[in-house]
């Protein structure tokens, strides 16, 4: 084992200043590349969705006008699903510990890892230049439904190509985590010695490389149409708009598993850490990450009951949908089993973890009345939807992506952050959270339609709770980056393990060393083994 | 970019990254399989005309062309392995001029489309009714995204024939060849469907 004194991945490479991060390969600074864009972005997506509560504050006009309101959420909802939680998991805490949990060096293609990042950059540039050209930013919502897709004024071409352009950013990256699953596993850890969240990783990287291709094509149709008016959704030319849909929903709705999956793979690394313990069903764990990835290609047509379907159609979808959640729930039970009767360290990571459990039942739970026939067609584009989402996927993602910074952040910067600030931070993000989102499943039940600009009075205290609640939410998030940012850079030296985790990344640097380990470790062990002592 | 991580070489998974991603480039042209099949459904009659329209012939030397290439690039594997770099350059040559000769023929074909006014958005089109739009459309848009793939493969190829030539890639490291190979036989797989779906089933 190295001492402290080795020069970490930040103090070395080939380049110097800012080169040394946009030119480098090595997957800890593409890691943190990602890192530091998608955050970015994050702010933006947040800023974006707190001038849309305000907006419906109250009734009626409050700060902007209802073209300007289409604008945002469409914006918000481009920003938030394609550059932040698509992207988010994998390409910041897959890159920069997929190869450490694993025992490499590297992942298998560092180029292509870096060619990935700057297609995510170039993508992301293109999509938000329709911000700044004539004619608007679009207003179609993320999902750009055909026709109006191709019928609004608006910048619909950068942002559909920005949304294609990332797929490809999405595909690279998944092709390289599973080639790098496959051939860069060190010496001795088998398929079920690797630790939960490269299991997470690699099933993702399933999905990405056979789901992101179909929106592409989808996109490129829309792109077609628009340049080329050829007429394969619009029905003056012979199209069906429906057919969109399901392309469409054929990628979105395994997209929910590339963002879930790695964040559940998080939760499973923190909880056995804070737990002290072995983690409860660990093949369950795997195949349950297998089995949500495989089942959540088949599911993608509860996303259009209201559109137009067969009968048989309708039940098999809605059947199929109810099946996502028996792995889901296997998962939640097993988390719960890790934590039964273990002596739990009360960290910020771990309060995250536990309240990512918390607001993961409520969205899956919401989610089944949204997969019911009978509910769905009551609830279909309401508010319950719009919080149903949210708690899945700011809830679930989000938590675990909050989890997962305060966990690996000794690892990645090297230094502590202070815990009782990120405590602060947490709780009063969690209360601003629920004070947003309850309240749309209240306002959805009774009948408030989603992505409307105004309301009528009935519906006026709800959406006056919520948008306080967006403030509150604002107001742990600040406090959370202020602590993260500064300790960053002046925090307490950290140690190599400072929560006592067993998986292969804390047994090296804080932060590590450019090629992660002096030897490539040989794994006998399964990656959760806290049966003897707890040192290493 | 420097550092031992970066100069190790793994043929398997630069062969395996290579079969995911023309896994993705199928599913890409899979969804517009799809739409190609639920049009056919919904436009049986349009869509027999309209093939009609197409002259096998110029599909089956096109078809004809593709294929034949596809040997000449299997064989340029199997040439640099017997470390025959002569004959190796002359395969990728003969490959590059069967790629150029299908983008020539597809050239005339898309004009000889556009001087009788059928391309997306014509009026002539539009007056045909929706089922030939929709074929004319599907044609066009598919045809176009598997001729751009062959522009992709013909760069490849050329940067191959550049580095067999200069000798860095040579039967220590093929790699690179073999992949493009791959590349260029999925390129000819899709337009042995694209053939028959426009051309043949009328």
């Amino acid at each position: 084992m190295s001492d402290q004194t080795n020069l970490s991945f930040r103090e070395q490479g080939p380049y110097k200043g800012i080169f040394a991060w946009i030119f480098s390969t090595d997957h800890k600074r593409i890691g943190l590349l990602y890192l530091y864009s998608i955050v970015s972005f994050f702010l933006i997506g947040v800023l974006l969705g707190i001038a849309m509560r305000l907006e419906l504050l109250a009734p009626g006009r409050t700060v902007m006008d209802p073209a300007t309101y289409n604008a945002i959420f469409t914006l918000h909802g481009v920003i938030m699903i394609f550059l932040v939680v698509v992207p988010g998991l994998p390409a910041v805490f897959g890159n920069f510990l997929l190869p450490i949990m694993i025992g490499a060096k590297d992942v298998a293609f560092p180029k292509l890892n870096l060619f990935s990042w700057w297609i995510y950059v170039f993508g992301a540039i293109i999509a938000l230049s329709s911000l700044f050209m004539g004619g608007g930013p679009p207003d179609t919502g993320w999902t750009f439904y055909a026709p109006y897709a191709f019928k609004t004024n608006t910048n619909m071409l950068p942002a559909v190509l920005g949304a294609f352009i990332l797929g490809f950013s999405s595909i690279l990256t998944g092709i390289n985590f599973i080639v790098t699953i496959h051939r860069l596993r060190a010496p001795g850890m088998t398929w079920f010695k690797m630790p939960l969240f490269p299991w997470t990783l690699y099933g993702t990287g399933w999905i990405q490389i056979l789901a992101t291709p179909i929106v592409g094509i989808t996109l490129l149709m829309i792109v077609g149409e628009r340049v080329l008016n050829i007429g394969f959704f619009d029905p003056a030319l012979g199209g069906d708009p429906i057919l969109y849909q399901h392309l469409f929903w054929i990628y979105s709705h395994p997209a929910v598993y590339i963002m879930i999956l790695p964040a559940m793979g998080a939760i499973s690394e923190i909880i056995p850490t804070f737990a002290n313990k072995t983690i409860f069903g660990y093949k369950a764990l795997v195949i349950s990450t297998l089995a949500i990835a495989f089942v959540g290609y088949f599911v993608w047509g509860h996303h259009m009951f209201t559109s137009g379907m067969s009968g048989t159609a309708l039940y098999t979808f809605s059947l199929l949908t109810f099946l996502v959640a028996i792995p889901s729930a296997i998962k939640v039970f097993n988390w719960v089993g890790t934590l039964h009767k273990a002596s739990i360290q009360l960290e910020a990571p771990f309060f995250w973890a536990a309240s990512f459990l918390f607001v993961f039942m409520i969205g899956g739970l919401s989610g089944l009345a949204l997969g019911a026939l009978a509910t769905n067609v009551h609830l279909h584009d309401t508010a319950f939807v719009v919080g149903h989402f949210h708690f899945i996927v700011f809830g679930g993602v989000g938590f675990a992506f909050m989890g997962a910074v305060h966990y690996w952040f000794p690892k990645i910067w090297g230094r502590m952050y202070n815990s009782q600030l990120a405590t602060t931070g947490w709780i009063i993000f969690f209360i601003g959270f629920c004070t947003l989102y309850l309240p749309m499943f209240f306002l959805g039940v009774t009948g408030m339609p989603r992505r409307y600009y105004d309301y009528v009075d009935n519906f006026h205290g709800p959406n006056v709770i919520s948008t306080i609640g967006s403030w509150v939410l604002f107001l742990g998030l600040a406090i959370i980056l202020f602590n993260l940012i500064k300790s960053a850079r002046s925090g307490k030296k950290a140690e190599k393990n400072p929560w006592g985790g067993k998986t292969l990344e804390w047994t090296v640097d804080s932060p590590p060393t450019l090629e992660n380990f002096e030897e490539i470790p040989v794994v006998e062990k399964s990656p959760y083994d806290y049966r003897k002592t707890t040192e290493l | 970019m420097i550092g031992a991580a970066h100069l190790h070489r793994d043929d398997e998974a630069s062969k395996l990254g290579m079969w995911l991603f023309i896994f993705t480039e199928l599913l890409l042209f899979a969804g517009l399989f799809i739409v190609y099949g639920v049009y056919r459904y919904l436009n049986p009659v349009a869509f027999h005309m309209a093939a009609e329209e197409l002259s096998v012939t110029v599909g089956m030397v096109n078809t004809i062309i593709l294929l034949v290439s596809s040997a000449t690039m299997a064989m340029a594997s199997t040439a640099i392995r017997l470390k025959n770099k002569q004959f190796t350059i002359l395969l990728l040559l003969l490959t590059l001029f069967m790629a150029f000769m299908f983008m020539t023929n597809k050239y005339f074909e898309w004009k000889g489309k556009f001087e009788h006014g059928i391309f997306p958005g014509s009026e002539d089109l539009l007056r045909l009714g929706h089922g030939d739009t929709l074929f004319f459309s599907l044609y066009f848009f598919m045809t176009g995204l598997h001729a751009l793939h062959i522009i992709v493969g013909f760069i490849l190829i050329t940067i191959v024939c550049y580095r067999v030539n200069n000798n860095t890639l040579t039967h220590e490291n093929p790699v690179l060849l073999d992949n493009s190979g791959l590349y260029w036989h999925l390129v000819d797989l899709i337009w042995i469907f694209l053939f028959p779906l426009f051309y043949l089933i009328t």
